[in-house]
């Protein structure tokens, strides 16, 4: 299929909130949240109120992509990293298993250092959920919600 | 790709406005951005030029309303015109759920709209993609201004595969909402087809 959808379930998502839960802890960060390379975002965890994630999810994506696209210019594979320091805010963007984005925003409470040792082992938890997750949603029966409605429906979407 | 998300009970698409520079697809967005009620609409980002010109893209998500206890939110996305931001387009086409080409109905852009959409093809067969299997939809933008083209001549050089078309004036919003709604229509028909696969 070419253009094959992501599916988030309740049990992944769980397992997935676990881990960004744990890294705003661990890595002493602001907010955290992980995003697909599509900009959607999948989870967030931290001082997100004050923080638009919506659009934060948007430009990492953007910055993702241009940075791959700079990549494959070097015949390199991916820039797997980036960091950003701020006077106040930094932002440390990790690629997870080519997939999806985990972005941490941390301040002077936290260093560098101490994120990307965090980062590195919720890399990997991540990496093993978002595989079941793929693998989830390709199994035969998983069917999306959408295949009961109706043309009606959509147009009622359209109605007000 | 669209993303579903049963523990949000929400479903996400993304929507890429294209076409050649100048030809009004930021202005779409800002005129749907201005008309939209603050609760069904993020914050719009641009990244241009000092002049105005769309440097990697714009963004607004929006939010349609529920469709069976899901709620349905479309990310919408332009790319920069200009011809030598090629690299650019091709990265904001991956993904895509349903493209717009916003054609610019002034004579002398004849060739840019035909080169751009040439471009878009190719840049989506690049991805993997093929236009005739995507959700697509073409608008004539600038009908207000003197010197266009006539409707059944844009169709015949723009139009071939017969797909949804609007006439619009994105500057006054005529155009603009009919030509949104379609494409949406036809992503959330491409949804309800891949639930049958």
């Amino acid at each position: 299929m070419v253009n094959p959808q992501m599916v988030m379930y309740e049990e992944e998502f769980h397992r997935i909130q676990t881990v960004v839960d744990r890294l705003v802890r661990d890595a002493n960060a602001k907010v955290v949240f992980i995003v697909d390379k599509n900009g959607q975002l999948i989870a967030a965890a931290g001082d997100i109120d004050n923080v638009d994630t919506t659009s934060l999810a948007s430009l990492t994506a953007g910055n993702i992509a241009a940075t791959g696209g700079m990549a494959k210019l070097l015949k390199e594979q991916e820039f797997a990293t980036q960091f950003h320091e701020g006077e106040k805010a930094n932002i440390h963007i990790q690629l997870v298993g080519n997939r999806v984005i985990l972005v941490v925003i941390f301040d002077t409470k936290s260093s560098l250092g101490l994120v990307r040792l965090r980062v590195k082992k919720a890399t990997e938890e991540l990496t093993r959920i978002f595989a079941t997750l793929v693998t989830k949603a390709q199994e035969p029966g998983a069917d999306t919600p959408f295949a009961e409605i109706t043309d009606e429906d959509i147009d009622n979407l359209f109605n007000d | 790709m669209s993303f579903i998300n049963y523990m949000a009970r929400e479903i996400n698409c993304k929507l890429v406005y294209y076409g050649p520079g100048l030809c009004g697809k930021t202005t779409n967005l800002q005129y749907i951005y201005e008309r939209t009620n603050p609760e069904h609409k993020g914050k719009m980002i641009s990244l241009a030029t000092e002049t105005e010109r769309t440097l990697f893209f714009d963004f607004l998500p929006l939010s349609l309303g529920e469709i069976r206890g899901f709620k349905t939110r479309f990310h919408l996305y332009t790319v920069p015109g200009q011809v030598f931001y090629d690299a650019s387009r091709k990265l904001i086409l991956k993904g895509v759920d349903g493209v717009i080409f916003v054609a610019d109905s002034q004579i002398e852009r004849t060739e840019a709209n035909e080169e751009s959409l040439e471009n878009l093809r190719t840049n989506l067969a690049d991805q993997g993609y093929s236009l005739d299997k995507l959700p697509f939809v073409i608008q004539y933008n600038k009908r207000d201004l003197p010197n266009v083209a006539a409707v059944d001549e844009l169709r015949q050089m723009l139009n071939k595969t017969n797909v949804p078309d609007f006439e619009a004036m994105a500057r006054t919003g005529m155009g603009v909402f009919d030509t949104l709604k379609a494409v949406a229509k036809l992503v959330l028909t491409e949804l309800k087809k891949g639930g049958r696969q």
